[in-house]
């Protein structure tokens, strides 16, 4: 008993203080790609390296629309590798309240090379560093929750197919290094009890009626956040006999959280922002 | 041929009893020999290998060839872990008569695979005692995915929800607590359906393949590339382990071998695998029986391990690193020097760990004696890894089919007989002891050079098998591509599935509460079962 005390008095308090202080990130640590747009010259090689899909192109009329979608993307950084356009940051908060948000389109102007020529959208929505600013909705989701909520949430976690990776990092919320419960936040057995359900995996058929029966049962108000590149749109399984697609084919999602599978951070960034916990 | 001589003595006897009946067809490689054979010949096959040269079937899968065949095809994939190769039958199934004779009476081990191809395949199962479904749901309609004439995108009709009929257990008193999908924890989806008499546990029935995602199916739909980042999802802890497995398979079937250095990295980051998912195991089977300040350290000291991981392939679950042909990335003096101080660091807070769960007497007291898997039970079963080492089976991929760097590393492969609670998480503590040495082995002679070498484009027609003892237990990828070179069959074989069943019979006679902690000491896979 002396011991275990003396154990815990020696270790100390390992908890980070975020998000009051900036999280703890590995320089090597792959986030949110950021591309060249204006310099970007053909942007098939990289659309070609990815395997979700999560970059992609299409062309026609003598232009290309070229699509990344952090939704899709499992940050496995390939594309980088194959197009010097591209750099793998380690920002890895990239939770948003709108799935659009995550999708950055830019078209360009084709050369009879099929080379991209010019940029005829140059300021594409999403190459600034993200955070939009707390549209109508979000405000009144804010006010809502809080109301209901005050201070504390209820999480009921669901796999609904992942690879379990997702739940891997989700465990470790509840690790004295990044103890959610400093915010009020518990996890709890039942739907039942929960405030938020936290859904994993692309969903698959054999866990469809599952997470609908999960929603059904959670009082309202609920909020749903959709987990990991699985979650937010099927990932690399994508939608196909056995897998629907994402966490959005069967129940409303109120925030995404991108990754694959997203850490401790970028959790908790999502979780905060779903509750309007988070200055943006 | 050109086979190893410790299996000539095997082929031998195979040759010289099964005569003209068996054909041994190629041996592609020195430890991978294939034969073929008719299914009538299958049993007296599996027992010759069994009784006289102690083998064991370690898969048994379909693969549909009936575009080159005119036939479907059976692999009956045998280990010969004392002469280090693989014996491999290949039977052929008329595509006009699709049935097969089921092992299952015989060998137990291997009831949930030929289920598997059964609705998978739609083979159907002869003399089977319980041939029922079991990796697509009652509610599918009459589909066989993995038929070369089903397209990964049909669409299926919505789930309905028909009820599975679960085996009844009738008797006084007796009653049923059924859990799940949706479990309390933050876990996978899975149905436990207990019968219960009082408080100890009767029988438990156990439904998976809940997170069935066409996994396979989608190996045969994209490149042999992206392939690597599809095994990176099969069972997220063992992200490095399935990859690797995968870029084996693909290694041997064209032919190259990654380069030392690049052998090297793969060790280690099996090994940190290993630790980090052993740690976190010690700490949540410490929760498991209410010891919960030990697994806040254990879950402390797993931090360490993925923020290690992070540093070192830019992923917490070392995805993205593994790559066909080596890893994907070289470290630099200051990443190794991290790993370095890694272990000097991590070994002594481990070993503080242990004792302070070894000191515990009420912790010892709920662990030992716990969800016994019987010796024999778990021989029956065929069980893997770390289940099987606590339960006296002497086996690890590592030792017996070196591959990655493991050939010229020491280390010594813990075996308990007792088959408890305590003596899973014992393998665990050993292992991660182990593997810290591992790490440090494999760091302090690191060869120079680069960590990967070109794979061609794959060859027309051939097979392989990949393999890799990941944290769990061995984990098998076997690949066979098309006229082009692409894959026409990616079958993943996760220790998961083997061991599922053990877990049935150790909780017999143990009660409810107990379960989560007997549960939790096999920690299997769900995601790696279903795929």
């Amino acid at each position: 008993m002396f011991e275990i005390l003396r154990k815990s008095l020696a270790t100390g308090i390992v908890t980070t203080n975020y998000p009051l202080v900036p999280a703890e990130m590995s320089s090597q640590g792959r986030g949110r790609p950021e591309i060249d747009f204006a310099n970007w010259r053909d942007a098939r090689p990289a659309a070609a390296a990815c395997p979700t899909g999560a970059l992609a192109c299409e062309d026609g009329g003598g232009t290309r629309a070229v699509k990344l979608d952090l939704g899709k993307c499992t940050f496995c950084g390939l594309c980088a590798e194959a197009d010097p356009a591209i750099r793998m940051t380690n920002v890895r908060e990239l939770a948003t309240r709108c799935k659009a948000d995550l999708v950055t389109t830019v078209t360009y102007e084709l050369s009879p090379s099929r080379a991209q020529e010019k940029l005829l959208d140059p300021q594409p929505s999403n190459v600034k560093p993200q955070p939009p600013s707390l549209d109508a909705i979000g405000a009144e989701l804010k006010a809502r929750v809080n109301e209901v909520l005050g201070r504390s949430l209820h999480i009921r976690e669901v796999d609904a197919g992942s690879c379990n990776g997702c739940e891997l990092e989700i465990v470790g919320l509840n690790s004295p290094v990044y103890d959610v419960e400093r915010f009020g936040i518990h996890f709890v057995a039942s739907p039942r009890h929960a405030d938020m359900l936290l859904v994993t995996g692309p969903v698959t058929r054999n866990m469809e009626m599952a997470l609908r029966k999960t929603y059904d049962a959670t009082p309202a108000p609920r909020l749903v956040v959709a987990v990991g590149a699985c979650g937010c749109s099927g990932g690399i399984f994508g939608q196909n006999y056995a897998s629907l697609g994402g966490v959005d084919k069967v129940i409303p999602v109120d925030v995404y959280i991108p990754g694959c599978p997203p850490n401790p951070y970028a959790l908790l960034h999502g979780i905060l922002l779903a509750l309007g916990r988070l200055r943006l | 041929m050109n086979i190893l001589p410790s299996l000539q003595p095997i082929l031998a006897d195979l040759t010289a009893r099964f005569d003209a009946r068996i054909a041994a067809i190629a041996a592609p490689r020195a430890n991978e020999v294939y034969f073929q054979a008719r299914m009538e010949l299958v049993p007296g096959f599996c027992a010759q290998l069994y009784k006289k040269w102690n083998g064991r079937l370690v898969s048994l899968f379909a693969d549909d060839a009936r575009a080159q065949d005119g036939a479907f095809h059976l692999y009956y994939v045998f280990a010969l872990d004392a002469a280090h190769g693989f014996f491999i039958l290949r039977v052929p199934v008329s595509a006009a008569q699709p049935q097969f004779t089921s092992l299952t009476n015989a060998l137990p081990a291997v009831n949930w695979q030929e289920r598997e191809i059964q609705d998978m395949f739609g083979l159907k199962l002869e003399g089977h005692p319980n041939p029922r479904r079991c990796a697509l749901h009652d509610d599918w309609p009459e589909v066989y995915p993995l038929r070369k004439d089903f397209g990964l995108h049909t669409v299926l009709p919505p789930f309905t929800g028909e009820r599975h009929k679960f085996r009844e257990v009738e008797g006084e008193g007796v009653f049923q607590v059924p859990v799940g999908p949706v479990h309390a924890g933050i876990i996978e989806p899975g149905h436990f359906l207990f019968s219960v008499a009082g408080e100890p546990v009767l029988y438990l029935q156990i439904r998976l393949f809940y997170t069935h995602k066409g996994t396979e199916k989608l190996f045969e739909n994209m490149p042999v590339t992206h392939g690597v980042r599809l095994a990176e999802s099969i069972s997220g802890d063992s992200s490095f382990a399935h990859a690797t497995a995968f870029c084996h398979a693909v290694e041997r079937l064209a032919s190259v071998e990654a380069p030392p250095r690049g052998r090297a990295l793969r060790t280690v980051c099996l090994e940190l695998e290993r630790v980090y998912n052993h740690i976190a195991d010690i700490g949540a089977m410490a929760t498991d029986v209410a010891f919960v300040v030990a697994n806040a350290h254990a879950m402390r000291l797993k931090e360490r391990v993925l923020r290690l991981n992070d540093q070192l392939t830019g992923n917490r679950l070392l995805r993205g690193m593994a790559a066909l042909g080596g890893v994907r990335s070289d470290w630099d003096a200051a990443q190794i020097e991290a790993i370095r101080r890694f272990v000097v660091e991590l070994r002594p807070e481990f070993d503080s760990l242990v004792s302070m769960i070894r000191e515990s007497s009420s912790t010892r007291d709920r662990l030992e004696t716990t969800g016994i898997l019987k010796s024999e039970t778990a021989h029956d079963l065929g069980v893997v890894g770390i289940a099987g080492r606590a339960s006296g089976i002497d086996r690890d991929l590592r030792r017996d089919f070196p591959h990655a760097a493991y050939d010229g590393l020491s280390f010594t492969v813990p075996v308990y007989r007792e088959g408890d609670v305590l003596r899973r998480m014992q393998v665990r503590i050993d292992e991660v002891q182990a593997a810290l040495t591992i790490i440090q082995q494999v760091v302090a002679t690191l060869p120079g050079g680069p960590t990967r070498v070109a794979v061609p484009t794959l060859p027309a027609n051939q097979v392989a098998l990949g393999y890799v003892e990941g944290w769990r237990g061995e984990i098998f990828h076997w690949i066979r591509t098309d006229e082009t070179g692409r894959l026409a069959r990616c079958k993943i074989k996760d220790p998961s599935l083997q061991n599922w069943p053990a877990l049935s019979e150790a909780i017999l006679g143990n009660i409810i509460p107990d379960f989560p902690v007997v549960n939790k000491s096999f920690n299997l896979s769900y995601s790696g079962t279903d795929r």
